[in-house]
Formats: C-alpha cells, sequence, structure tokens
C-alpha cells in the first residue's frame, strides 16, 4: 500500500517506555492529526520515523521500510518534518533557506557556483507560503508564523510526499491559523501530511482523520466526529475541557 | 556601490597595496618579514571558511602548515646537498648512512610540489572522515586538533636524525635554482607568496558566495536541521575543512623559502593558537577579516617584540579574549557597522557568537 505504515512501533529511553507498540495507517492524501496529553509520545513518534531517535517495530512508506535508516538518507526518500520551535537558518535569507532545502540532489559543480535568481520551485514555494514579499530578508526577522510556513516551504522544495508537521499553529495569530489551515489543504492535494496538534478549534476545521495517542499507545481512531464520541477519548483528554 | 563592484574593488586595492605600494615603502628586511606575514594570512583565510563559516574551531593548523613546509624543505634540502649527497644535518648527526625511503621521492619536484599542498589535504581527509563521522564537534574538535599538532611536534623532535628534530629543517641556501641569499630573489619570494594569497582569497570568496557556502554556514548554525534537508553534514565540513589544509599546506610551502627553516616550534600548538588568533581579531566570517587579522597580529608581534619581549605573551592572551568578548565580528565587523549605518543594506551572513 502507499502511504505511511507504522507497526509495533517501540521506543524505550533508558527503561521510560516513551512509545508502546504504536500502529498507525495514514493513506496517501489523508490530513491526518495526532493528538494526545503530553507525554504521550506523539513527537516522540515523529522521530522515531525520521531517524532522530532509535526505534524498533516497522515503519514503512511507499514501500520503503524507514527503521534503521540514518536521518539524512530518510529524508531523500521523500519524508520532510517541521520542529515544535521553528528551525530555520536564521542568519541566511529565506530565499536561501528555501534553495539549500532544494539542494541535496545537487552536483559538486553547481554547489560550488553561486546562486542565479530563483530556481522554479522556490518560486513556487514562496508564492504557496505567501513569502514572496519577504524574500530576501533574513530568516531570523520573521514573524514566528511566517518562520512555520518558511519551514512548510522547505518541505515542498525538498519535494517531500510525507510531511510531518509538529504544532504548526503553536502561538499563531487567529488570521494565521486560518491561512495555515488552508495551506493544509493546498499540500494534501500530492502529498499525505501528519500535524501534531493542539487546538481542538483547528483539528475540527481542517483534520480528515484524526490518532488519539495516550500514554505511548493509539487509543482512537477515526472522523473527527467518531474520536469526539469516544468515551475513552473524552475521558483521558477531550473529556476535560472541549465536549 | 553594488556588492559586485565593491568587491572587485577590495581586490584591486589589495593587488596593489601588495604588488605596488609595499615593494616601493618596505625595505629588504621589512619586505621579508612581510613575506611571512603574508603566509600566515593563508593559513588564515582558510580559518576563516573552516571556523567562521563552518563553526570549526581548527585549533590544530600548525600540522597542516607543517607537512606543507617540511614537504617543501625537504627537497630543498635535496636540491642543496646535489645529487646523491645526504643534507647537511644527516651527516653531521652522523646516525645515517643512505637516505631514508620516505625522503627519496621528495628529490623530485613536481612529487614535492605537490604533496606541500595534497599531503595535507589528505590528512585532514582522514582525519575529517573519523571526527565528522562520529559527530566529534564543537569544544571537543578544538581539543583534538589542538592535541594532534601537540603530538606533531613531538613527533617530530623525536626524529633528530631524519627531521633534524628540535633544530628541523634550517639553513636553506636555494629555491628551485635560485639563491635565497640574493636580495633579488627574496623579492622574487615576496611576490610569488602575495600571488598565492590573493589566489587564495579569490578562492574562498568563490567558496562563500557559492551554494556551498550557504550550505555551510547552515551547517555551522543548525547541523542537525540539515540532516532533515537530505544532507550529511559530515560531508559538508569535510570540504571546508579540507580546503583549509591545503591552504595552510600551501602557506607552510611559502614560509620555507621566505624564512629559510621550518621546524616545530613554528607548527605546534602555540603557533597553531597564534593563526586562530589573527583570524579572532580579524574577524573570522568575513572573507577579508582573517587575512588582515594575521597580518595584524603577526606584526604587532614583531613590533612589541623588538620593544618588550616579555610582555607580547601577556598581548597575546589579551587578543583572543578581548575580540571574542567585545567585538565577536573582528575588525571586519567594524567596517559592516559603519556601512549599516550609511545605508541600511541587509548584512552577509555575520557571526555574532561563539559556535558551542
Amino acid at each position: 500500500m502507499t502511504g505511511l505504515s507504522v507497526r509495533d512501533l517501540r521506543v524505550v529511553f533508558d527503561g521510560f517506555v516513551a512509545l508502546d507498540g504504536v500502529d498507525l495507517e495514514v493513506p496517501e492524501g489523508d490530513v491526518r492529526f495526532v493528538i494526545g496529553p503530553n507525554g504521550a509520545g506523539k513527537t516522540t513518534m515523529i522521530d522515531a520515523i525520521t531517524g532522530l531517535v532509535k526505534a524498533t517495530g516497522h515503519v514503512g512508506f511507499d514501500g520503503q521500510d524507514l527503521l534503521g535508516r540514518k536521518v539524512h538518507r530518510i529524508a531523500r526518500l521523500g519524508i520532510g518534518r517541521t520542529f515544535q520551535t521553528a528551525a530555520v537558518f536564521e542568519e541566511l535569507t529565506v530565499l536561501q533557506n528555501l534553495d539549500i532545502a532544494a539542494g541535496w540532489g545537487r552536483r559538486a559543480v553547481s554547489l560550488l557556483r553561486a546562486r542565479r535568481g530563483v530556481p522554479p520551485e522556490v518560486g513556487k514555494a514562496l508564492e504557496t507560503v505567501r513569502l514572496s514579499a519577504v524574500r530576501d530578508q533574513p530568516a531570523g526577522t520573521l514573524a514566528h508564523g511566517q518562520k512555520q510556513w518558511l519551514e512548510i516551504g522547505m518541505l515542498l522544495v525538498q519535494d517531500a510526499r510525507l510531511l510531518l508537521l509538529d504544532e504548526p499553529v503553536a502561538g499563531m495569530s487567529h488570521d494565521e491559523r486560518d491561512a495555515t489551515g488552508e495551506l493544509l489543504g493546498v499540500l494534501s492535494r500530492d502529498r499525505t501530511v501528519l500535524v501534531i496538534e493542539h487546538d481542538m478549534d483547528f483539528l475540527r476545521r481542517y483534520a480528515r482523520t484524526v490518532t488519539v495517542m495516550h500514554a505511548g499507545k493509539v487509543l482512537s481512531e477515526g472522523s473527527v466526529a467518531e474520536v469526539q464520541a469516544d468515551p475513552r477519548v473524552q475521558e483521558v483528554y477531550l473529556g476535560r475541557g472541549a465536549s | 556601490m553594488s556588492p559586485r563592484l565593491r568587491t572587485f574593488a577590495g581586490f584591486g586595492i589589495t593587488a596593489l597595496l601588495l604588488f605596488a605600494v609595499a615593494p616601493l615603502v618596505l625595505g629588504d628586511f621589512r619586505l621579508g618579514l612581510l613575506a611571512k606575514y603574508l603566509c600566515f594570512a593563508i593559513v588564515a583565510v582558510g580559518i576563516g571558511l573552516a571556523w567562521g563559516r563552518g563553526g570549526m574551531l581548527a585549533l590544530g593548523q600548525g600540522v597542516f602548515f607543517g607537512l606543507g613546509g617540511y614537504a617543501m624543505a625537504m627537497h630543498l634540502k635535496l636540491a642543496d646537498a646535489g645529487p646523491g649527497e645526504l643534507p647537511d644535518f644527516m651527516t653531521l648527526y652522523g646516525q645515517l648512512d643512505a637516505l631514508p625511503w620516505w625522503w627519496a621521492p621528495f628529490a623530485n619536484p613536481v612529487f614535492a610540489l605537490l604533496a606541500t599542498v595534497l599531503l595535507p589535504m589528505l590528512v585532514a581527509l582522514l582525519l575529517g572522515l573519523l571526527i565528522f563521522r562520529r559527530r566529534v564537534r564543537g569544544a571537543y574538535f578544538a581539543i583534538l586538533s589542538q592535541a594532534l599538532a601537540a603530538a606533531f611536534a613531538i613527533l617530530l623532535i623525536g626524529q633528530q636524525g631524519t627531521t633534524g628534530g628540535t633544530n628541523g629543517l634550517t639553513d636553506i641556501q636555494g629555491f628551485f635554482g635560485y639563491d635565497l641569499n640574493d636580495p633579488v630573489n627574496r623579492r622574487m619570494i615576496y611576490f610569488i607568496i602575495a600571488t598565492a594569497l590573493l589566489l587564495m582569497l579569490l578562492a574562498a570568496w568563490q567558496l562563500m558566495r557559492s551554494r556551498y557556502g550557504e550550505l555551510l554556514v547552515a551547517v555551522r548554525d543548525a547541523e542537525e536541521r540539515v540532516r532533515f534537508l537530505g544532507y550529511d553534514p559530515a560531508n559538508v565540513k569535510l570540504v571546508a575543512y579540507v580546503v583549509a589544509a591545503g591552504m595552510a599546506g600551501l602557506a607552510g610551502a611559502l614560509f620555507v623559502p621566505a624564512v629559510g627553516i621550518i621546524s616545530p616550534a613554528l607548527i605546534g600548538v602555540v603557533p597553531s593558537i597564534e593563526f586562530v588568533i589573527g583570524v579572532a581579531v580579524g574577524g573570522r566570517a568575513s572573507l577579508a577579516g582573517p587575512a588582515i587579522g594575521a597580518i595584524a597580529v603577526a606584526w604587532a608581534k614583531t613590533a612589541l617584540s623588538e620593544r618588550v619581549p616579555s610582555a607580547w605573551t601577556y598581548f597575546e592572551g589579551l587578543l583572543f579574549v578581548l575580540p571574542i568578548v567585545f567585538l565577536p565580528g573582528g575588525i571586519a565587523s567594524l567596517v559592516r557597522l559603519r556601512r549599516r549605518r550609511t545605508a541600511e543594506a541587509p548584512a552577509a551572513p555575520a557571526l555574532e557568537k561563539v559556535p558551542s
């Protein structure tokens, strides 16, 4: 099958079980939200998929086995991620950030030349994430929301087919959230998107499917309505405020 | 002025200073000193690339400077001695009746010249593969490279019979057929060194403005982030480290005819630190800063040592601490500050903090 397939994923830190046998299927083109209380293992799951932490079990994407590969090899298979606190190259301009993201496959000769103009995929990404106006500014001077968009833009030029977004709208204003939500819709046209999110309002509006995690396990899965109706979910998570 | 025009003007002025003003203004003795400083400047250009742009605090460039210097000096000693003869110091200590096997290839001028640059690069490549693949960085990288400089100097000292030990390779008379005692030929050496410095600055300029240069800054500032974009940062750093080693080797090779000696005291821990001090004073992330800083510090060392010999060490310590605390961008950042005040232009990728 295509899309992301996670089976029996386990991560143990010094005896602490962070992920305790997670199973997850995200079909191609889905916008899957992963929610859960703090410490449920959401970010750890992304870390395991992208090779940052050691894990056992099985992670597959488009028929490729991911576990055990190095971080940069996994990235080359078309898996891209963002971070809770936006990680952009602050001293480089927006354009330079995007150009670097587009470049792991470049040959040595082209690396040793200066960039001339704007590569087409970079120009397209600038439009998509609405940063054309600030493309020559250092990324460090961008507003918080713009940095998150820049990261998403970097995933676009990287040509990632699986996007793992870690709390992309945390700290964003209302308008920025709406813009990000629309962006998710655009992204999912030819990509698979997995979003970790705490914002319930944002989730209701933009999630196609939802996975609820708790204590390193998948607790519930389904549409937003199905998940909200699940009594176990209400008990550990939604019950405390949203229902 | 556009940045491009400014760069060309900068290169033009540098060339004018090096090729016209300095030879006219300075006497033979001072010009000889300047030739020596320019060698340090070539090392500094490489350190600027590795440290300023790549975040690798290379505290052991003396190793590569020494490899280049010894490769050149071995050839010149063999040439001085004449075909089939042993270099003077070998017969002097009387331990050897035949040339050691690893000396033999250096009799060939082409081999020796290539070795001055390629040998340091090869060593840097092997070291770099071990160091960067294992993700050694920051202070650990600095300590490791410093230890290598110490080890290399000790190794050379221990091999009195084949390397000249503490004395090093001294009293070099000729340079590919030219008599080094002739002031005209010493002047020629100066011009060769000045040309080399200009070429190295050009090479560093191209590397810094290239896509690779942007990538190197990205690796310096967020090494882990770069992995998620599909790059192996170890390879990115390796290129800068190897290039810096090649520049240090070239500088060492040119130092030998300029000064007439290479010895462990010139390539060990202390000189390795002095290379870095020059770069820190000048501004490690800029193009011209490291070269200017290296020349300024070497000049200050001579000037101060001529007057108050004991004070230099303390002054040197201050020179390392003060720029890092108060002026992390070095002399170069003063220029940039002025420029920014006159025109609100976006700054070039500069460095405002010491890499952890």
